[in-house]
């Protein structure tokens, strides 16, 4: 989808920035919950946040200078230095590395005459990396100025170098570039729904909140983001909390690297979206809420906004709902801007108040206390279409589909090794094994389920079912023929996990960069037993000590891959008890360089 | 009963400033009952210039140079035991104060543009070691056993853990001993 | 008595609304902690204070306390996880001890002693930090610092100014002040700041007057953490005292 012309989100050339200031303060009515959405507009506008906008938004917001770094610096699409007027970021997940996203990187940066990570001098572009786009399906995938490329191809990637050489707005590039598939290749009770909008919340007039809930808890329906939580039970939790104000919250930060079936419920099924946000509205008692949608998503924020609209236009928003006095709720959208972590619900909350995304100290939780401290009902996308259903089928026929505790249907991302990668719908219970066969996958060595901070199955356990009995996933499924080095995926999820560390505790500040060097140290070809058995240390204090599930599960995939694939470590480790982590020779090559020695006593063995 | 076969010690110091050592004389009139426990190899106290078999080998300071990786190899070589001593030897100490400058721009500065300098130039001389880009503590570079830390450790400390580990005890310092300075 | 807990088989009382570690140092029982201090909204960032209850490791400094809990905190298995966290943060940033200002009154350092840690072990990160000795009156040592927002805290909530503030995430985060300009001297820190007076190791240092406490004469040479963060904790008005 084409960047759209609103001047604010309009690309190059840049709008005039001191005009725009006061509008973008005066968008938000100036409150200091909105000072990240804020900060997203000044940087889409200017390409970063230039010292003077941060001084400008400090003191009208009344807060201090020193807050507005400390915010846009803990997310990695905002930027405090200019990055240039073309910012490349290739999508890194393990899907477009199998699909050659470095090759391709490697060749912009020559084409262009660039290093990764720096500007060029005449200020014109940066290229780097950035963690996975949810475009998995359709990679290589590449952001530029905040907007999705799809499908690269050495000749797509030399025509965009051409388009950034030659200055042309990203607003008048080819519009099939930014063309994202549904790739919806197997649907079923949510993608196949023939619902009119508003159909749903229209029976609900005449049943109370109470029954709303107790239809949602007697359905089974368990929460769609990973963690499984009974929705009903938060639903019933968050309407009994005591509160100035209730709050829903849609999770549409679907960081998870190998996840993308969010985005196309967003963009196939926004309505069901929605009234299922509604009606969630009612069952709690909320006037107000938040759909949350990934930074790397904005594309889809124009086609939301219609939607939000047109419901607004058919008295399905907004105040006195289908003419029902007192039935008042609306949705704003707030964007990310990069940072994984806020896919964690208290974080999620944290940065939708304007803040870092830090995760909170729970208990309390947010359904007593959320939002504002107040009671909030915080689901999946995946979670609010799925109450739709149950509410429209009642609970015993939404609880026949799926098997005994995992009712419902299941939206399965899939990607890597198959020939038909996209978005599945299945029943629970489905077997792995059928999944590859539909996918058309073959010769499979393993599956990642749920994404990093999943599991990672081999061969021997296709027979598993998903669901929350047994393989429980958040719809991640990416798949890895017998081509594949597992130690190469682990290493990149290990990277992921410790770019995405939010920094707030020890474990897993220290640690995942711990981990991650280690990684990188077996790769470099130094690793030896002893840095296994480091690995294992490090996993440990990880999954004991962490604030969040972040840091719990960052250890997953290397825990899994040896576990199941150890010779895919142990074949890469010297056979000596230790080795460090540098190479020694060239850690003189700086000294050698400045004396002009190469004798043999200017250059030091691997080991003697 | 026989008599117990003595232990036998190396130790060295490499970048240090030997105050660890001066530490291990601190132990006084006490080196004579440790001198009918152990006897010394390779050591500033002997003179010898190579390390054979030992039990144990006691290393002071980083490592900055390439002679330093030699000796330490020698001593992980022949060594049951290694032992890194003072602040030096486990996070660099001192000598790794450079670690954020480079090296280049160091060697320059002392040896090119330093004020006062006329004809400088970098040393080149083969019997000159080079130095590493990085100070790294020693275990960084082998396997290291155990850490007597101090700035330097007391004699009382060194005293303490070497008996300890004579003993066959897991060394344990304990409030008072146990320094960072 | 309901509204108790057992901490390493000691019953600890608490009141409603307390956590683990409040109600254990009210009692007198000692958990290790860094980024707690008993004026201050506990944090739950070192993670220092890690305990098993009913099996499950948790921060005690936020985890409420109720009754009937099974705490465990001084065993093996929960010591080797603080002494790598400990040894986590030595090699996260450059604490050269020896020439350390805070030396000896210096909390991180004393953990370090009171846990038996040797040495980081790990591989030394040898971040680039530099100073910030802008102010006539107050050195800033960002090498030292342990991102436990203690000063943040205190800055904002107790003295109202909101000096100090975190930025970066990750490897990457670190402790930022609030001026144009980034330096001390040009926010409006005093002397007597609840700010200057928190920080658990060296980072927020008064100038000139480092040593006139002489080494080996300060808070931690006395006596081990351990048996002075007692004398810290809040104690329980009089009259409230379980029994």
């Amino acid at each position: 989808m084409l960047p759209d012309t609103n001047p604010i989100y309009g690309e190059s050339p840049r709008c005039d920035l001191h005009a725009d200031l006061h509008e973008i303060v005066a968008k938000y009515s100036g409150e200091k919950t909105n000072l990240l959405q804020m900060l997203i507009e000044i940087n889409a506008c200017a390409g970063y946040i230039p010292k003077d906008a941060a001084i400008y938004i400090a003191a009208t917001l009344d807060i201090p200078l020193a807050r507005i770094e400390s915010v846009a610096s803990f997310y990695s699409l905002l930027h405090l230095q200019p990055v240039g007027e073309y910012r490349v970021l290739f999508s890194d997940n393990i899907t477009d590395r199998m699909l050659g996203n470095l090759d391709l990187m490697e060749q912009m940066c020559r084409q262009l005459w660039l290093q990764p990570g720096k500007v060029s001098e005449d200020g014109l572009l940066s290229i780097n990396t950035t963690s996975c786009t949810g475009m998995c399906d359709q990679g290589p995938a590449l952001l530029v100025n905040g907007y999705a490329i799809t499908k690269l191809s050495s000749q797509r990637v030399q025509e965009i170098g051409q388009l950034i050489r030659n200055r042309t707005p990203v607003a008048e590039w080819p519009a099939d570039y930014f063309n994202v598939e549904d790739n919806i290749r197997r649907g079923g009770l949510i993608l196949d729904n023939t619902l009119a909008y508003g159909e749903v919340l229209q029976a609900a007039k005449a049943i109370t909140p109470e029954t709303i809930i107790s239809t949602i808890k007697d359905s089974n329906l368990r929460g769609r983001g990973g963690a499984g939580f009974p929705t009903g039970i938060k639903w019933e939790a968050c309407r009994n909390a005591e509160g100035d104000a209730h709050y829903v919250v849609c999770n549409a930060d679907e960081g998870e690297p190998g996840t993308f079936k969010d985005r196309v419920l967003l963009t196939t099924q926004a309505d069901l979206v929605f009234e299922g946000m509604t009606l969630c509205a009612r069952a709690v008692g909320a006037k107000k809420g938040f759909l949350y949608l990934r930074g790397e998503y904005r594309y889809l924020l124009g086609h939301l906004q219609g939607v939000l609209q047109r419901r607004r236009n058919s008295e399905l928003l907004g105040e006195s709902i289908m003419g029902e006095q007192g039935f008042d709720f609306d949705i704003e959208i707030h964007l990310g801007a990069g940072a994984y972590i806020c896919g964690e619900e208290s974080a999620l909350i944290e940065s939708l108040e304007g803040k870092r995304g830090v995760p909170r100290n729970r208990p309390p939780f947010p359904v007593t206390h959320g939002y504002l401290q107040q009671p909030t009902a915080l689901d999946n996308v995946e979670t609010f279409c799925q109450a739709v259903m149950a509410l429209h089928m009642g609970a015993e026929a939404y609880r026949a589909i799926g098997t005994e505790k995992s009712s419902g249907s299941k939206l399965i991302s899939v990607s890597g090794d198959c020939a038909y990668p996209g978005i599945y719908e299945y029943p629970f219970g489905v077997t792995v094994r059928q999944v590859l066969e539909d996918c058309g996958a073959v010769n499979i060595q393993a599956v990642q389920i749920s994404g990093p901070s999943g599991i990672c199955i081999g061969e021997h356990e296709f027979n598993r079912k998903l669901g929350f009995e047994d393989l429980p996933t958040a719809g991640a499924f990416m798949v890895f023929d017998d081509s594949r080095d597992l130690f190469e995926v682990a290493r990149n999820f290990v990277h992921f996990f410790a770019h995405e560390s939010c920094g707030f505790c020890t474990p897993c500040r220290v640690g995942t960069s711990m981990l991650k060097q280690t990684m990188d140290k077996i790769a470099a070809g130094h690793g030896t037993k002893h840095d296994l058995a480091e690995i294992e240390n490090l996993d440990h204090v990880l999954q004991t000590t962490s604030h969040c599930g972040l840091g719990r599960t960052a250890c997953n995939p290397v825990l899994h891959t040896l576990k199941h694939f150890r010779p895919a470590y142990e074949s890469r480790l010297k056979s000596l008890d230790f080795e460090p982590a540098f190479d020694l020779d060239g850690a003189l090559a700086r000294a050698r360089q400045m004396t002009g020695r190469d004798d043999a006593g200017a250059h030091l063995k691997e080991s003697e | 009963m026989t008599e117990k076969k003595k232990l036998r010690i190396a130790t060295t110091s490499l970048a240090g400033c030997f105050g660890c050592h001066m530490s291990i004389l601190d132990i006084d009139e006490r080196l004579f009952p440790l001198l009918d426990l152990v006897e010394f190899d390779r050591s500033p106290i002997t003179d010898i210039k190579h390390c054979g078999p030992c039990d144990i080998g006691i290393v002071e300071g980083g490592i900055c140079n390439a002679e330093n990786v030699h000796v330490l190899r020698e001593f992980r070589k022949n060594c049951k035991v290694l032992i890194a001593i003072g602040a030096c030897a486990i996070n660099g100490g001192l000598p790794a104060q450079r670690n954020h400058l480079d090296l280049s721009a160091c060697l320059t500065e002392v040896y090119l543009t330093e004020p006062g300098l006329v004809h400088g130039h970098i040393p080149n001389d083969p019997e000159l070691p080079l130095p590493l880009d990085k100070v790294h503590p020693l275990h960084e570079v082998v396997k290291v056993d155990y850490f007597i830390p101090g700035c330097p450790p007391s004699g009382d400390a060194i005293w303490k853990f070497l008996t300890d580990l004579i003993s066959g005890k897991t060394p344990e310092l304990g409030h008072g001993l146990i320094h960072y300075d | 008595m309901t509204n108790t807990f057992q901490l390493d088989g000691a019953t600890v009382p608490f009141e409603p609304g307390q956590t683990v570690m409040q109600a254990a140092l009210a009692a007198d029982q000692y958990i290790p902690h860094l980024c707690y201090h008993p004026e201050f909204k506990p944090h739950g960032s070192c993670k220092l204070c890690t305990v098993k209850v009913n099996g499950r490791t948790m921060a005690s400094c936020t985890m409420p306390a109720e009754a009937g809990l099974e705490v465990e905190s001084d065993i093996d298995e929960i010591n080797a996880l603080r002494r790598t966290l400990v040894k986590m943060l030595f090699a996260e940033g450059n604490h050269f001890c020896p020439s350390c200002e805070k030396s000896g009154n210096c909390m991180l350092q004393a953990l370090g002693y009171d846990l038996e840690v040797h040495a980081a072990g790990f591989r030394h990160q040898y971040p680039d930090r530099p100073l910030d000795a802008s102010h006539p009156d107050i050195l800033l040592d960002f090498n030292r610092c342990i991102l436990c927002e203690l000063c943040v805290r205190a800055s904002g909530e107790v003295d109202g100014k909101n000096v100090f503030a975190l930025a970066g995430r990750g490897n990457s985060k670190h402790l930022i002040v609030n001026a144009e300009s980034g330096q001390l001297k040009d926010t409006n820190i005093a002397l007597t700041d609840k700010a200057m007076q928190v920080c658990p190791v060296g980072v927020i240092l008064k100038k000139r007057v480092g040593f006139s406490q002489p080494i080996g004469d300060r808070r931690y040479d006395e006596s081990p953490i351990s048996a002075q963060a007692l004398q810290d904790a809040p104690r329980p008005p009089s009259g409230a005292e379980h029994d």
